[in-house]
């Protein structure tokens, strides 16, 4: 393909996208993301597909599309006139599909009740959240199976200017310039990542695409390779450029079939038309690129046992330095960046690094991506630019804490980071900020915590996660983290004393200090931001032998206030029989037989059931 | 290479731009602990017991592989590194089994060492003592592994493959739940494992070892109901002195022989004698291979040598196209045996039910080799125990006899009389050598210049091709030690068909002195010290200050030919002291569960 060739497929395809020369089109576009099909968007892509071509409507065009990010108003469906207005209905079921085809498709009447605003509980328009995407830019709007859509986009226009008008020192420079830092989690600067590589001239050199996603609750890289899968091989075809690598890797878990999937078939359709393979745009550079599939273990996120496992090894870590970029993958410079990096790299080479230092603040750049979940009204895909607080996020953007609770603290960086409380709330998101806060940047999940949650319970959650994900190689993350699980369990357990606490703050530190790779190294974060920011729950369960947030089975009872109004709910609703009490009269908890599973103070309808 | 200035605890160095911190800390007498770390073999900073705290990197970071930088300035001896490297013993030490006075590594524990040196506190985990599960793997006749004594320090992983190169073991599961084994928890005897013992020798604590069989032996010695003859193999006496704090390589045959007497043995013999006439019978096999070569009759050249258990079992598993190559003969060990029971039995009146015959091995495979079936005569085992150097000294210490103070013996036994011949075949090279003095010599028929052959001794070729003369013909021979070079070897005999003759392969490098039932010399000494080198030292010694240097020389060895079979390759000789081989697989077993 040349460059001409290029722009005419744009300008055809980007008519075709915008309908333009149709004044009576509509474009349908269903999120069909894992979210989306999880949530049942395929039979309602079906059911459009169906009807459709049984009414022969020959303008509406149906498209799947990527996450279109609020998760949690899936089934999603966005109807766009050729004026470039959108409708957004949300839950939509297949037999809504008749309904909005006869009202909005034929008649031109939005069918207000499966708006957003019907099913929102607070927070922003959808609209306005989607302004100023980079990384997602795609996502939820284009069919990522279609290449043209994505080169009605401006696809391809960054990877046809660098390999035509700019040098490999040029892109680099002008991704330096952009002051992008990598967003996998450590938030190194990634031209001057680039150019470590560069720097080694001569011989084989390496680019890898870390799509081994593995937070609890994180799923940016997901949505991004399932929306838009050519922006990161067109970036990947940039950086080989860049770093001169003419062999790249997309490892990615098999846990992400379709991603997977998506990203085999954009692969085989660059080397159809020759965005990838030999003498990419006539420049003479040469690039090949493949998946490689994770089976699964978390430490294989981390770069150098990511590179073992593609070697055919163990996926264990080994020592840096040497760092990938001077001795990586079989022993040759590599690169490694993580799937939203390269999300960023097409739009800095197109619209150039000034435009890019223009979002963000200035230690950090550009936009992050954040999954959202928890204890938080609109769990989902956000991109945000940096600098935006917290208090922003959690309650413009997610409509704030369900049934009207109390925001306790929100943990970014997943198992490798760290808490920030309600005094952090108006802290902008920046990759220093965090880190001085004791927290980190992370990839992206984001997971929102209100006051029924006990910290030392969470942190005993992200310990289990840890110690079920180490790889075993090094002495204090494979023996330290069990260490720290089971003192952490003493103390939900009420059996701890201060000497134990000291211990488990002592251990922490020391695996921190002496670990062997960023994830041994990042495990003990959740215990000592939480000890830091919660002490006092830890010296609650510790000293007083209290679960405050009324978590920890061992530390609590149940008992029925005087509000009871006596309907018997709770009594039928216990498994063990451990409540009497008569009709219309106040019940009673037998705390000998109680079990302490709550069912109680799920079915009591007026709130009398208590934890105390 | 360039020099650059570093600072270790404010003292400054000079060194060599490609050093690691830990080369140039030990250049300066400045201690690092170190646990995984073994020079060139286990490189994979794990432990983290060797970690410093350098200026300007946030983290403690290991000084194994860490190559030093100009201006670089490192502290060993803060509280922040102590404190590290305490906790870190004390995790393992959370979850290590100890029962220390029951573990073959005793008294020379890298684990244990480090414990004592930080004082380590033991309160960690529910059950400090006995936290890790015993998953012991006792299947095979010669090795176990005793998984509750396993710090997963992955050294005996890197041994098996970069000295074996059969790389039978590695990690299995991950986490806190890892273990050391064969892939997918295959049993060891089923798993391409050749009990070389490379990763007993390794393994810096008690996980691996032999099967020990101390107690049978002490047990068959004290009822007293067999006449127990013992023999001893060429390597034992150059490092079992090593167990008594003798420096490595000393000599100490005249000690073992009277502690073997002190222990109660019937009869002590020398399997140096069995060697002698090993280099007779393999000789003469190789001669008559030789001449069929020359009248260009189809015979299986190069031969290969068959004293060396482990690499018989390699061949077998890996290899078995070449077995015809393979030289019948049995091994020193059980041609030995054989003729203690068939020979020195009738001599010595004594009927073969009665006797017992117990050999003292610096190899782990010869327990399994003694134990396969073909290695009987008549319904009559050729060796009923076999104990390693290490089980030789543990049975001394365990009957509290002071090896320091014992007077030497000479043994009276025909059987222990032995040439310098028979003693270097504890040394890689040495069969060589040993034979084809007598070869040269009997195809010559004139004295042979002993000077004249260089190039089969020494450790640091994996393989020794030299090139010698025999009545006038040019022949190539090679010494190949450590199996990890048997592929190369192997490769070459198949691109270079008729060059080489006669091959000889030991499975350790070194040969037998390097055995894996030899003393266990720790990683530390390793790096400093080429034990191979020092033990085959001993032996090249014993052969410079020999009165007969070659094995057809040793009249005891013709005796038994004149008396009993009559010559080598005779009917008796091969009914007796030759065997066969058979092709081996592996993985064919159900997974341990």
């Amino acid at each position: 393909m040349t460059k001409e060739q290029l722009l005419k497929i744009r300008k055809k395809a980007s008519e075709k996208l915008l309908m333009s020369k149709l004044p009576h089109a509509y474009r349908v576009a269903i999120g069909m993301a894992t979210c989306g099909v999880t949530a049942g968007a395929q039979p309602v892509y079906d059911e459009f597909v169906a009807e459709v071509k049984k009414r022969h409507l020959n303008d509406v065009f149906v498209a799947s599309v990527g996450c279109v990010g609020e998760c949690a108003l899936e089934p999603l469906v966005e109807v766009t006139d050729n004026q470039g207005v959108v409708t957004t209905y949300c839950k939509v079921k297949p037999e809504d599909v008749e309904k909005i085809i006869e009202n909005h498709l034929v008649n031109g009447r939005i069918v207000e009740d499966l708006l957003p605003s019907k099913f929102k509980k607070g927070g922003s328009s959808d609209a306005n959240a989607r302004q100023g995407r980079i990384a997602l830019r795609n996502c939820g709007i284009i069919n990522p199976e279609d290449l043209e859509e994505y080169i009605a986009r401006d696809g391809y226009l960054a990877l046809a200017k660098a390999l035509t008008e700019m040098t490999p020192e040029g892109v680099i420079e002008e991704v330096k310039k952009s002051n992008l830092r990598g967003r996998g989690g450590g938030g190194f600067p990634t031209g001057l990542k680039w150019s470590l590589a560069a720097r080694n001239k001569g011989g084989q050199h390496y680019l890898i695409c870390n799509a081994d996603e593995g937070d609890p609750g994180a799923f940016m890289d997901r949505s991004v390779l399932e929306g838009d899968p050519f922006g990161v091989i067109e970036a990947m075809t940039i950086a080989g450029y860049a770093i001169s690598a003419s062999q790249g890797y997309i490892y990615v878990r098999a846990e992400y079939p379709l991603a997977v999937t998506r990203i085999n078939k954009a692969i085989e359709k660059a080397y159809e038309v020759g965005l990838l393979g030999d003498n990419i745009f006539g420049s003479g550079f040469h690039f090949d690129l493949e998946t490689r599939l994770g089976a699964g273990a978390f430490v294989c996120g981390e770069e150098t046992a990511l590179m073992a496992s593609i070697e055919g090894e163990r996926g264990l870590p080994r020592n840096k330095p040497p760092f990938p970029a001077d001795e990586g993958l079989w022993k040759k410079p590599t690169i490694i960046n993580n799937v939203e990096t390269f999300a960023n790299i097409a739009p800095i080479i197109l619209k150039g690094a000034d435009w890019f230092n223009t979002i963000g603040t200035e230690k950090s750049r550009g936009t992050k991506v954040f999954a959202l979940g928890g204890k938080i009204n609109n769990t989902g895909l956000l991109e945000i630019p940096m600098g935006t607080t917290l208090r922003e996020v959690i309650y413009d953007i997610g409509g704030g804490i369900p049934n009207g609770r109390a925001f306790k603290a929100v943990q970014t960086g997943g198992p490798s980071g760290g808490c920030l409380t309600a005094q952090h709330l108006d802290t902008p998101i920046e990759y220093d900020t965090l880190v001085n806060l004791g927290s980190m940047m992370g990839s992206g999940g984001m997971i929102v915590m209100d006051d029924t949650n006990c910290m030392v319970d969470v942190a005993r959650f992200f310990l289990e996660f840890t110690v079920d994900e180490s790889c075993g190689k090094c002495i204090p993350c494979r023996e330290g983290t069990k260490r720290m699980l089971e003192l952490l369990e003493k103390i939900t357990k009420g059996k701890a004393d201060l000497k134990d606490l000291q211990t488990l703050e002592d251990l922490a530190n020391s695996i921190k200090d002496s670990a062997l790779c960023g994830l041994g190294q990042t495990a003990p974060n959740p215990v000592l931001s939480t000890l830091n920011n919660f002490r006092d729950e830890y010296l609650a369960h510790v000293v007083d032998k209290k679960c405050p947030a009324g978590v920890c089975k061992d530390l609590i009872q149940y008992y029925i206030t005087d509000k009871c109004i006596g309907c018997g709910r709770c009594k039928r609703g216990c498994p063990v029989g451990a409540i009497t009490g008569e009709n219309k009269k106040i019940h009673v908890i037998d705390h000998n037989i109680c079990i302490k599973c709550g069912a109680c103070k799920v079915a009591c309808p007026v709130g009398a059931i208590i934890t105390a | 290479m360039k020099l650059v200035k570093i600072t270790i605890n404010n003292k400054t160095l000079e060194v060599p731009s490609d050093w690691t911190i830990m080369q140039a800390a030990d250049s300066a007498n400045i201690e690092i602990p170190r646990l995984c770390f073994v020079k060139d073999i286990n490189e994979t900073s794990a432990c983290r017991i060797c970690v410093v705290e350098i200026e300007g990197i946030k983290s403690l970071k290991n000084s194994c592989t860490v190559k030093v930088a100009d201006g670089m300035k490192v502290k060993t001896n803060t509280e922040r590194v102590k404190k590290a490297v305490r906790n870190n013993l004390e995790l393992l030490a959370a979850n290590h089994h100890f029962e220390c006075w029951r573990c073959p590594r005793e008294h020379n524990c890298e684990f244990l060492h480090l414990l004592r040196r930080y004082n380590v506190p033991n309160e960690m985990g529910e059950d400090p003592f006995h936290e890790r599960k015993a998953v012991i793997s006792n299947i095979t006749d010669a090795l176990v592994l005793d998984s509750s004594k396993c710090i997963l320090c992955g050294r005996c992983i890197s041994a098996c493959e970069k000295l074996a190169g059969t790389a039978v073991l590695n990690f299995n599961e991950r986490g806190f739940v890892t273990f050391v084994g064969p892939a997918m928890n295959h049993p060891l005897d089923d798993a391409g494992c050749i009990y070389c013992g490379k990763c007993i020798q390794y393994c810096p604590t008690g996980a691996l070892k032999e099967k020990d069989d101390v107690d049978l032996v002490l047990d068959l010695l004290e009822k007293g109901e067999h006449f127990v003859v013992v023999q001893t193999a060429p390597a034992v006496r150059a490092a079992l002195g090593e167990e008594f704090n003798y420096e490595i390589g000393t000599n100490v045959e005249g000690k073992m022989f009277r502690a073997l007497h002190d222990l109660g043995f019937n009869d002590i013999t020398d399997t140096n004698f069995a060697a002698d006439v090993t280099i007779l019978e393999e000789g003469h096999e190789f001669v008559e291979r030789l001449k069929k070569h020359l009248a260009n009759e189809p015979t299986p050249l190069p031969m290969f040598t068959s004293c060396s258990p482990g690499w018989i079992r390699y061949i077998e598993i890996y290899y078995p196209e070449f077995l015809d190559h393979l030289s019948t003969c049995k091994s020193p060990q059980q041609m030995q045996g054989a003729l203690i029971k068939h020979y020195y039995a009738k001599k010595l009146n004594i009927p073969v039910e009665k006797i017992r015959v117990v050999s003292i091995m610096p190899c782990i495979a010869k327990k399994a080799e003694a134990k396969l079936p073909q290695m009987e005569v008549d319904g009559i085992r050729d060796v009923d125990y076999v104990l390693t150097t290490r089980e030789l000294a543990r049975m001394i210490k365990r009957r509290g006899i002071d090896f320091h103070k014992l007077e030497p013996l000479t043994p009276s036994s025909p059987m222990a009389s032995y040439t310098g011949a028979g003693a270097i075949f504890g040394a890689t090279g040495g069969v060589m050598e040993a034979a084809l003095r007598t070869v040269k010599e009997q195809l010559e028929n004139k004295p042979f210049d002993l000077t004249a052959l260089a190039g089969l001794r020494g450790v640091d070729d994996g393989i020794k091709e030299v090139e010698v003369e025999v009545t006038g013909l040019k022949l190539t021979v090679a010494v190949v030690h450590g199996t990890k070079n048997v592929p190369e070897m192997l490769r070459r005999v198949k691109e270079n068909p008729g060059k080489y003759v006669f091959i000889e392969i030991m499975a350790c490098t070194g040969g037998c002195v390097n055995g894996g039932g030899q003393p266990v010399i720790s990683a530390d000494t390793l790096s400093r010290i080429d034990v191979r080198s020092e033990r085959s030292k001993a032996l090249y010694d014993i052969d410079d200050h020999a009165k007969t240097r070659k094995s057809h020389e040793n009249k005891e060895v013709k005796n038994l030919y004149d008396t009993f079979l009559k010559h080598p390759g005779s009917h008796l000789s091969h009914h007796l002291l030759h065997t066969s081989y058979k092709a081996r697989s592996f993985y064919t077993k159900d997974p341990v569960k």
